[in-house]
C-alpha cells in the first residue's frame, strides 16, 4: 500500500517503507535483493527525470521536446513493465526483499534499452546546453542561492543545483548504494537551467550505476523470513527518491499494526525554497520556477493549520476546506 | 538547431503511437493482470483474502463450500493473493482494461460447482 502514495516515485516509498519495518524487525535484506532494489530504483530515477524534463519543456512551450521525450520514456516504462510486470507501480519490494529476480536472461534486453537511453540522453543534453529557446526561459531564472537553500532545507536535485553536494545515497548508504561507485552531479547555476543540466546527468549517472549493478549482481537469495511478532520501538529510514530525500517513520507497539507512521515527501521540504525561488520573477516564469522543483502535490496533500497566538493544532481535510473556502466567499454555490 | 533536424527527420518515420482500440501491444510474459480463481484447485483457506492490502478480496462461507467475491475495483494488482496461495488456484492474467462507468459490474463472483 506505501506504493500508492505517488505514482511517480512508487519504488522509493516502498523502499523506505520496507527499510523502516525491516528496521523494526532487526532484519536485513539479502545482497542480491539489496542490487535488485537499486536497478529498479535507478530505472525509476531515469523515468522520473525524462517525466519531469518533458514537463518543464512543456512549461516553457517547448512542446517538439517533450514528445521526444516521453516517447523514448516509453523505452524505460517498458524495461520497468518487462523487470516487474507492471508500468508504474512495480511491486518489487516486500519487507525482507523483493518478490521477483531479475534472471540473467533479461540483462541484454536491458543493456540495449540503456545504450539507446544514453545516446538519446547525449543528444537531449546537446540540444538543450545549445537551444536558445530554453536558454533565453531558464538562465538566470528562479534563483536558489547555496546558503538559502541549506537554510530552507532543499534537498535533492533542487539543492545539488545550487552546488551543494548532497545525496542520501553517498551520505547514508542504504540498499547496495555503498558498493556501486557514482558521483553525486552538482552545478553552480543555481537556476533553472542548472536542475535540468544535473537531472539529465543524472540520468546517464543512473544508466552507469544500472550496468555496473547488473554486471555485479551477487547471487543467492531474494528475500529472508520476517518474524511474525514486532517489538515496541521505534525506526527513520531515509531514501534518495528522484525528487530528494524522503524519510518515512515508523513506530510499533507491539501489536501487527503500526501505531504512528509519517511520511515526509521530498516536495514538502522543497517548497519553502520554492518562495525563495520565486521572489521578483516574472509572472510568466511561475509555471518553470514551480516545475522546477519537480513538484508532487499528491505526495504532500496535507494541511495542518496552526494558530500562531494560541498554539492550537487542527487539521483540515478536504470537505472541511472546502466549507470554509465557501463560506469566505459568501453565498457561492 | 538540432532539435528542428529532428523534428525533420521524424517526418519521413512511421509514427510512434498505436491506434490503441484496434491495435494493442504486446503484454509482458510476467505481467500482473486480473486475478483469476481455478475454484477446483481452492480449499477456502481464505488466506488470499487475509493478506490482500486493499481488501479487494472476500470469502463468503468457510472450507470447501467457500465462494470468493472480486471487487476489481479495489484490487491493486499487486499479486500478493496469487503469490500466497497454498494451492496455486489464483492466476495473474494479462487483462489490463477494467474501466467502466459502474461499479457494481467490475465484481467477480466464483463459485464452486457441485
Amino acid at each position: 500500500m506505501a506504493e500508492r502514495i505517488c505514482g511517480i516515485c512508487s519504488d522509493a516509498h516502498t523502499t523506505c517503507y520496507t527499510q523502516a519495518i525491516e528496521d523494526l524487525l532487526g532484519i536485513e535484506a539479502p545482497p542480491r535483493a539489496k542490487y535488485i532494489r537499486v536497478i529498479i530504483a535507478e530505472l525509476e530515477r531515469i523515468h522520473s527525470h525524462s517525466l519531469w524534463l518533458g514537463i518543464a519543456a512543456h512549461e516553457i512551450g517547448f512542446d517538439t521536446l517533450f514528445m521526444y521525450l516521453w516517447r523514448d520514456r516509453e523505452t524505460v516504462m517498458d524495461m520497468l513493465e518487462f523487470i516487474s510486470g507492471n508500468r508504474v507501480h512495480y511491486a518489487m519490494n516486500t519487507i525482507g526483499g523483493v518478490r521477483r529476480d531479475i534472471p540473467s536472461e533479461m540483462t541484454p534486453k536491458i543493456k540495449d534499452g540503456l545504450d539507446f537511453l544514453e545516446k538519446r540522453i547525449k543528444y537531449y543534453i546537446k540540444t538543450i546546453s545549445s537551444d536558445r529557446t530554453i536558454q533565453k526561459r531558464t538562465v538566470d531564472v528562479g534563483i536558489l542561492k547555496p546558503k538559502d537553500a541549506i537554510e530552507l532545507c532543499a534537498v535533492g536535485p533542487t539543492l545539488r543545483a545550487s552546488g551543494v553536494k548532497n545525496d542520501v545515497r553517498r551520505d547514508d548508504p542504504y540498499a547496495a548504494y555503498d558498493e556501486i561507485p557514482f558521483n553525486v552531479v552538482t552545478h553552480d547555476g543555481c537556476d533553472v537551467f542548472a536542475r535540468i543540466i544535473v537531472r539529465c546527468e543524472e540520468m546517464l549517472e543512473s544508466i552507469n550505476m544500472i550496468r555496473y549493478a547488473l554486471d555485479h549482481m551477487p547471487a543467492g537469495m531474494l528475500r529472508v523470513r520476517v518474524p511474525m511478532a514486532v517489538e515496541p520501538n521505534e525506526a527513520v529510514s531515509r531514501v534518495e527518491a528522484p525528487r530528494g530525500e524522503l524519510i518515512h517513520y515508523a513506530r510499533s507497539n507491539g501489536t501487527a499494526r503500526p501505531e504512528r507512521y509519517k511520511v515526509r515527501s521530498p516536495t514538502l521540504a522543497n517548497i519553502p525554497a520554492l518562495c525563495k525561488m520565486l521572489m521578483g520573477q516574472h509572472v510568466a516564469d511561475i509555471p518553470i520556477v514551480l516545475a522546477g522543483i519537480d513538484p508532487c502535490f499528491a505526495c504532500m496533500d496535507r494541511l495542518a493549520l496552526i494558530d500562531v497566538n494560541t498554539g492550537r493544532k487542527k487539521i483540515l481535510d478536504f470537505n472541511s476546506l472546502r466549507e470554509n473556502i465557501r463560506r469566505m466567499r459568501g453565498n457561492c454555490p | 538547431m538540432s532539435i528542428i533536424l529532428e523534428a525533420i527527420r521524424q517526418i519521413f518515420k512511421s509514427p510512434i503511437t498505436l491506434k490503441y482500440p484496434f491495435e494493442k501491444t504486446d503484454v509482458p510474459k510476467d505481467f500482473r493482470g486480473r486475478p483469476v480463481w481455478n475454484m477446483q484447485k481452492c480449499v477456502g483457506c481464505g488466506l488470499c483474502s487475509r493478506v490482500c492490502p486493499s481488501g479487494a478480496i472476500e470469502m463468503i462461507g468457510k472450507g470447501l463450500k467457500a465462494e470468493i467475491k472480486h471487487y476489481v475495483d479495489r484490487c491493486i494488482f499487486c499479486g500478493q493473493c496469487s503469490e500466497s496461495c497454498p494451492r496455486n488456484a489464483i492466476t495473474m492474467t494479462d487483462e489490463f482494461e477494467h474501466a467502466g462507468y459502474d461499479r457494481e459490474k467490475m465484481i467477480y463472483e466464483y463459485r464452486r460447482e457441485s
